[in-house]
């Protein structure tokens, strides 16, 4: 870029001519660029920060990040950096706290960056990319056995308020490896307008682990500015890109809570007067949260990945409100927690038929986890749709009128529940592990159930 | 490109941008904006003003840079090269940008969607002095091992040929042609330039009356589609669009395939580039790329080239079509289209209809399918677009207004359901809710060419699968035991047909693709399990009895265990179940 123009740029200017929510609205300004940085001056000297939604001729709306409150018309400095909102980049931000833009919390300087990058990235060239198909091994036997993660891929937890989804996320962030492989691994964590105690669980999981010096946390908390949680995952995934594609590690990005995200999102919108389209959501709300899950992937020719893992709960459980619904139709897949296996006890509540991995095909199998492997779970998937038909038959006409086979569902649905969903959270099953307790279930069937395995797979695992 | 100044920028919206002092400038024209020089399209001019939207990211542009106008609408350019290739929604060629900006997609790179270096083998098939009228072929180009690229007049040029190039190797723009027209002797090179948003002419429609064979069981027996029709495949987030698509796209009998992803994942596009150079089309023997186009712009790529991707698919369409050939699109996912209208719409401030669309939502939809069809080309041949468009409901609801207005436009309708998905009963096509108005019109074809009763065996399981979804509702109020044997036999036969013939792996060696004769087979082999049963029935033998046979098990497992160079084996079959079943009955008196 040239410019003469990033010299009037600095300028600083007091025409603000008005204010509304998180916007300010700004006249008699010059060369100012869609998307550039603004930085301000409120009438007690502070300094807050935002960017710019609107330019046109000789004025601009800005969305300020700390909100409004306490601005005036004449007493508000407001400075345009002449570039979009960028984040310093550097290896030494490992181990490291900032806040939802990146800037230090833990009172130590700030990272020497070795570059600054525009936070909202560029999109990945298809073209570019690598297919994902390496099996993470999450220890957890919902996941490895029916819903495989795989390294590169973007797998949302859909959870309901209450319930086990941070324990969840912990769980997997602390077991999650590579068989065979000893690559260096990332964690980078950004939470959204949660409560400072749920931080401060995933910090202290980090921190009992060891792993403390292989997290990057950007942290917006509940009583953080709201629209600031419009750039933390940006932020967030900014930083992984670095470590990925130019550090060669392998980065589990875990964001939560996603919900709160898309709450700021509509409200700027709705300020804005954008058209809404469900439940007051913006129409773009499927292009902007694309525009972050999309940072996940494999590029050809670099060493190093970036896993997403983003968590949101569904208001009221429903799987169709807009916010699950626009993610899942941008993830590969979804692990949805159900409130009645929370309900039983069971954990973690992975619910058996609407989870879904998509990217499990490929990276499951002979040579990759056992040969086994697909058609075992494609049968659990298979038996398991029909202990949930057995179920609501049975709340019907009672246990007492199902058929034999029907009981032999119901049986093996509580060995499932009980053996091989349940584990304790300090529970790290090897694939080997989940594949068997699989078999041990499965093994409650009569032989000529499992229609989804071959004769050669029955020999060798039924009963064993 | 002749580029002048058309005007400077005076408001930046998101992917919207407004010009000011535009004076000369045309509807739809292609323009470049600001000193990067970012490519848009004028969508409105309102007195000096124009309102332009932007194919690529505008962070930085600022009021006051300038606007350049191209003189001509956004165009393809058509030519050999195509195949093989994969281009953004504007038509730049995605592997070129990457080698020329790297891993990222940045802005403001001018690349031209053909090749100018690489040669072609160029064998004139007219001859000097031959009158030309538009969609002749001068002349054809082995594009890929598979097809044969024919050079064509393009569609509003016609004179005699002055000068035609010598069998040879050439680049694309070199002239192969020239022609004296009556408004001046025009040169044309190998490649021409044709407007996205505008149809390709042909000299007239034909009927739809030979199927498209996709190898999927519950498409080509239950809701089939001809080469040339339409069809719309709406499903919840995770039921099944892409991977019905992309099993179309692999194994279905059309000449040419291009796959638009548009505003979805960028992995389901590096699968296809993956898998396409891999994978061999059994009809031919060569790799599928050779017949392939895709167009890749997904949901991270900027919105208003989303809107542009799925008319750049239609007219490479169109093109092949007008060559002579079957073509068949996939558009993945009509939804992201719409929203970006939507987007674009509402950035301008227009008036929104139902949930925000905008009011003409209907009539760009209409545009689109429309564009389909089988139709007698300029050059007198007959060649087809078929329209594969997947729909993806907010919330899996089907009365939203892009699975609504859609429906208008096409002909069939493949409804994925999310109960069945969940199950993990694939592909999730419900056989209730699906249609295909065009069975009546293709029947013909089947009988002739695969099985003169496929119409009664596919009505009669068609029958078969309602009587089961109304004993269903009996069952879920009381249980199966209340049912008589010829009616529990119903619900047998049909799960058989759903675990046995709908279900189809698409992951599976055998099952990914089967050819008609083993469709018909198996289903005669199921309809034939109910017909025997009810006899035995009939004669006083028990439900409970039949299941025993052995024989059922290898109906359970056909689809998996008789490959599709070896369907005599399910005549065997058959043979066998019809002498097991009359043994029995003669226990039966
Ligand atoms: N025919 C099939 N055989 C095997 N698995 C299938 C089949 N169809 C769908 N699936 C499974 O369902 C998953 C989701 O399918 P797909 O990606 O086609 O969904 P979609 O409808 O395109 O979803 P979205 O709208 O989110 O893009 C696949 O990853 C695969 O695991
Ligand atoms: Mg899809």
């Amino acid at each position: 870029m040239d410019k003469t123009s990033s010299l009037l740029a600095k300028r600083e200017y007091n025409t603000v001519t008005g204010l509304d929510g998180p916007l300010l609205f700004i006249e008699n300004i010059h060369n100012v660029g869609y998307n550039e940085l603004v930085s301000l001056t409120d009438p007690q000297g502070k300094e807050r920060l935002g960017t710019v939604l609107e330019a046109a001729d000789g004025m601009a709306v800005i969305q300020v990040f700390e909100g409004t409150m306490g601005l005036s018309l004449k007493d508000t400095r407001v400075r345009f950096s002449g570039v979009p909102l960028q984040l310093g980049v550097s290896k030494d931000m490992l181990g490291r706290v900032f806040d939802g833009i990146g800037r230090p919390l833990d009172k130590l300087p700030a990272p020497m960056a070795v570059e600054r990058r525009d936070i909202n990235g560029q999109p990945i060239n298809p073209s570019a990319r690598d297919y994902p198909q390496k099996f993470i091994q999450t220890g957890i036997s919902a996941i490895d056995g029916m819903n495989t993660l795989i390294r590169g891929q973007k797998l949302p937890i859909f959870s309901g308020s209450g319930l086990a989804h941070n324990k969840l996320a912990a769980q997997i962030a602390r077991q999650a490896k590579i068989l065979g492989e000893d690559s260096s691994f990332a964690v980078v964590f950004a939470a959204m307008g949660i409560k400072y105690d749920v931080a401060e669980y995933f910090i202290r999981n980090f921190e009992e682990t060891g792993a403390l010096e292989n997290v990057v946390l950007f942290l917006n908390l509940a009583d953080d500015p709201p629209i600031e949680r419009l750039v933390t995952p940006r932020v967030a995934l900014t930083c992984a890109e670095h470590l990925a594609f130019d550090h060669g590690m392998h980065v589990l990005v875990v964001m939560t809570d996603m919900s709160n995200y898309c709450e700021s999102l509509r409200e700027i919108a709705t300020i804005r007067g954008d058209i809404p389209s469900r439940k007051g959501y913006p129409g773009y709300l499927y292009s902007d949260l694309a525009s972050i899950f999309e940072r996940a992937g494999i590029i050809k020719g670099k060493a190093g990945s970036i896993t997403q893992m983003p968590i949101l709960t569904m208001p009221n459980d429903d799987i169709t409100h807009p916010v699950p619904d626009l993610t899942g139709f941008i993830t590969e897949g979804q692990i949805v927690l159900e409130r009645d296996l929370s309900r039983r006890g069971i954990y973690p509540p992975i619910a058996g038929l609407p989870s879904l991995s998509r990217l499990m095909k490929d990276g499951i199998g002979k040579g990759m986890t056992r040969e086994d492997h697909p058609h075992l779970a494609s049968q659990l998937f298979a038996a398991y749709s029909r202990v949930k038909d057995v179920r609501a038959l049975a709340s019907v006409i009672g246990e007492e009128e199902l058929t034999p086979i029907d009981h032999t569902y119901l049986d093996f649905g509580k060995h499932f529940e009980d053996r091989f969903l349940s584990q304790r959270e300090d529970e790290n099953r090897d694939i080997d592990t989940t594949l068997d307790i699989g078999w041990q279930v499965l093994s409650s069937l009569p032989k000529d159930e499992l229609y989804r395995m071959t004769e050669e797979e029955i020999q060798k695992f039924y009963g064993k | 490109m002749a580029e002048k100044p058309i005007g400077s920028i005076q408001r930046i919206v998101g992917p919207l941008v407004e010009a000011k002092g535009v004076t000369s400038a045309q509807m739809l024209e292609l323009v470049y904006v600001g000193d990067e020089r970012l490519v848009g399209e004028i969508i409105r001019i309102n007195h000096d003003v124009a309102h332009i939207q932007v194919y690529e990211d505008t962070t930085g542009i600022r009021p006051g840079e300038p606007v350049y106008g191209s003189g001509m609408p956004l165009s393809l350019e058509l030519g050999p090269g195509l195949i093989g290739t994969v281009y953004d929604g504007i038509q730049r060629p995605l592997e070129v940008l990457e080698a020329e900006s790297g891993s990222f997609i940045s802005r403001g790179i001018n690349i031209s969607a053909l090749s100018r270096t690489k040669k072609w083998q160029f064998k004139p098939v007219l001859k000097l002095n031959d009158t030309v009228t538009p969609g002749l072929v001068i002349g054809t180009v082995q594009e890929t091992s598979l097809i044969e690229h024919k050079v064509l007049v393009p569609p509003d040029i016609e004179g005699t040929i002055t000068n035609i190039a010598s069998a040879g190797e050439y680049p694309v723009d070199k002239v192969i042609a020239t022609i004296k027209t009556k408004t001046g002797v025009k040169e044309l090179p190998m490649f021409h330039r044709w407007p996205v948003r505008i149809g390709r002419p042909h000299k007239g429609k034909e009927e739809l009356s030979i199927p498209l064979i996709t190898g999927q069981r519950v498409i080509d027996t239950l809701f089939p589609i001809p080469k040339g029709g339409t069809v719309a495949v709406p499903g919840g987030f995770g039921t099944g669009k892409t991977m019905v698509q992309q099993a179309l796209a692999k194994w279905c009998d059309a000449d040419i395939i291009i796959f638009i992803g548009c505003g979805e994942r960028g992995n389901e596009i590096t699968d296809v580039l993956n898998e396409f150079p891999e994978l061999i089309d059994p009809r031919t023997g060569k790799a599928l790329m050779e017949r392939s186009i895709i167009i890749a712009n997904t949901s991270n790529m900027p919105v208003a080239a989303r809107e542009a991707s799925i008319y750049t698919g239609i007219t490479m369409a169109e093109y092949y079509r007008d060559m002579g050939y079957n073509v068949a699109i996939m558009a993945d996912s009509t939804s992201r289209w719409a929203e970006a209208l939507r987007e674009l719409s509402g950035r301008m401030e227009e008036m929104p209809a139902d949930e925000g669309f905008p009011a003409y939502l209907p009539t760009r939809l209409a545009g689109f399918y429309e564009r389909a069809g089988r139709v007698t080309n300029l050059a007198g041949t007959p060649g087809s677009v078929t329209v594969i468009g997947s729909v993806s409901p907010p919330g899996g609801d089907f009365s939203e207004p892009v699975t609504q207005h859609t429906k208008r436009f096409v002909r069939a309708f493949w409804a994925l359901d999310r109960q069945l998905a969940n199950a993990r009963h694939y592909p999730s096509i419900s056989w209730l809710d699906s249609y295909s108005e065009y069975v009546d019109e293709i029947a013909p074809w089947w009988e002739k060419n695969v099985d003169p009763e496929w119409r009664s065996l596919r009505n009669e399981i068609m029958e078969l699968l309602q009587q089961e979804s109304k004993l269903q509702q009996v069952v879920k109020l009381v249980g199966p035991d209340v049912l008589p044997d010829t009616q529990r036999l119903v619900l047998d036969t049909a799960t058989y047909f759903k675990n046995a013939f709908l279900q189809q792996n698409a992951f599976d060696k055998i099952d990914m693709y089967s050819v008609v004769a083993k469709q018909v087979k198996m289903l005669r082999i199921i309809l034939t399990f109910y017909h025997s049963g009810l006899k035995l029935i009939k004669k006083g033998a028990t439900l409970v009895k039949i299941k025993q046979l052995p024989i059922l098990s290898e109906m359970a497992k056909m689809k998996f265990s008789v490959a599709n160079e070896e369907v005599e084996k399910l005549d065997d079959l058959l043979d066998r179940m019809r002498k097991t079943f009359s043994e029995l009955e003669l226990t039966y008196g």
